[in-house]
């Protein structure tokens, strides 16, 4: 097996045109999630208005290149690295966080890191450090998913170590009440990112994985994929609305993601994304 | 799509006693931001007895922190930021002549409270609509607290900024009162 050297500044180079990207175009999934919302089954008038308003920021952002939204977040990085893979040119961290730099520089990005999260509060400047997660895998190829997060929809994520006797609807309670308690704050339509099973941290980051699916994608698993479908219906039916104005129309796509768990536990991360939830990414 | 009336700011009591939740407003005129950390000073400000940065009779606080200005715009993207935050601080502010709020998202009891006994409306500013919004902004002026970056209170100037009342001066508050009818059981 050959190893391929790749260069950290392609890191860098991909990273800084992940985050531009992300951050002014939305997907066209969701896009045309939006779109099939305003036009088919939003029952609300105020709701549609919203909706419109939400499209019509979407193109200006894409015309314009300009931030969708004031929030750029924290500049999360998924990095699977494949094993044949030598990065080379110095630490591929500081690769990413000099991406993140000239990105949000560059695209006239807020920056909204502070150094520290409890005392001094002081704005680093430069919306790094980047919040990364490596993972190795197959193959001589490294895929590079660049999520922008913001924290209107992040501070209504919620975790919860369920036991097995609360079971399958243990955790449509949880995550139903979750989306409930957020109501407007996470400026609904939403994306849900439910990650189950493993160990607590495990379950977030598969959970906040699950934000980037693609809308309209179902989980491999049928009995999963049906789940995904009951909370949706039932977050759909709670009334929230676009905006949390009311309506019929409160989550785009709810995507669960799985791994094998503990026999005495059951974790499950709910991650709430806004309808501006950004993602790109590349594999080079 | 709903009828949108248009509205002058900064306000008089009369003008907030005839805005209804639910209604579609475009805002025209100047508004001030600030958010958690701009209150902070201004409620520090108030109990020092120092000048406060503005005078908030009849003013209308936009909740906001902009992304820098990209070249050709006088503001970046600058979309509603979460209102609860301010609650704290907000019943003091109404109460030395705030008249309006724009924002995102619920109000505590104690600021509906204060928003009835002192007269003042709370707007709903599309969340994440914040290229749109920004569109709207045509002037920009820094005021105070510079040392905040995007948490300064700046003076924007708006044209036609779309809002909906989402609190009125009477108690109505559409958070509550909409999405239970949509609800289905
Ligand atoms: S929750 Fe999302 S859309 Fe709303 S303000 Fe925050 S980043 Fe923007």
């Amino acid at each position: 097996m050959r190893v391929r050297e790749i260069h950290v500044g392609m890191i860098e180079d991909a990273v800084k045109a992940l985050f531009l990207k992300a951050n002014t175009s939305i997907g066209q999934d969701i896009y045309n999630a939006l779109l099939d919302m305003r036009d088919k089954y939003e029952k609300s008038p105020l709701g549609k208005d919203v909706l419109d308003q939400i499209l019509k920021n979407h193109d200006i952002a894409r015309d314009k290149g300009i931030a969708m939204c004031q929030d750029t977040g924290m500049a999360v990085v998924f990095l699977d690295i494949g094993q044949d893979v030598h990065l080379v040119g110095g630490l591929v961290e500081d690769a990413v966080n000099r991406g993140v730099k000239a990105a949000y520089d560059e695209g006239y990005f807020r920056k909204s890191v502070v150094d520290d999260p409890l005392f001094e509060r002081k704005n680093t400047q430069t919306n790094t450090p980047a919040v990364i997660h490596t993972k190795i895998v197959k193959g001589d190829r490294v895929r590079i998913l660049a999520m922008p997060k913001g924290f209107g929809s992040e501070n209504m994520s919620a975790l919860k170590m369920l036991t097995p006797a609360a079971g399958v609807e243990g955790v449509k309670d949880f995550v139903v009440k979750t989306v409930m308690d957020a109501g407007p704050n996470p400026c609904p339509p939403t994306v849900i990112g439910v990650g189950i099973g493993g160990t607590m941290e495990q379950a977030a980051l598969i959970a906040k994985r699950a934000t980037a699916r693609p809308v309209g994608s179902s989980n491999e698993d049928p009995r999963y994929a049906q789940l995904e479908r009951e909370i949706l219906e039932r977050i759909n039916s709670l009334g929230i609305g676009p905006g949390g104005l009311g309506g019929t129309t409160s989550c785009l796509a709810l995507h669960i993601e799985y791994v094998p768990g503990h026999l005495a536990g059951i974790p499950v991360a709910v991650n709430v994304c806004c309808h501006a939830c950004r993602h790109a990414e590349v594999t080079i | 799509m709903i009828e949108a009336m248009e509205i002058k700011v900064p306000m008089d009591d009369d003008l907030v006693m005839r805005l209804k939740a639910g209604d579609r407003v475009f805002i025209n005129g100047d508004v001030y931001t600030a958010r958690d950390a701009a209150h902070k000073r201004i409620i520090q400000a108030a109990e020092s007895k120092e000048p406060l940065p503005f005078d908030l009779k009849g003013q209308v606080i936009y909740y906001v922190g902009p992304a820098p200005a990209p070249p050709g715009w006088v503001v970046g993207a600058a979309g509603p930021t979460t209102s609860g935050r301010m609650d704290p601080y907000t019943p003091t502010l109404l109460k030395l002549g705030l008249k309006g709020m724009i924002g995102k998202g619920k109000r505590s009891q104690e600021v509906k409270k204060a928003m009835k006994k002192y007269k003042a409306v709370y707007f709903g500013a599309v969340g994440g609509a914040a290229a749109l919004l920004a569109k709207s902004i045509v002037r920009v002026e820094k005021v105070a607290y510079e040392d905040l970056g995007p948490e300064a209170i700046m003076k924007f100037t708006v044209r036609n900024f779309p809002a909906i009342v989402v609190i009125d001066a009477y108690g109505n508050d559409l958070y509550e009162t909409e999405p239970p009818k949509y609800r289905k059981a």
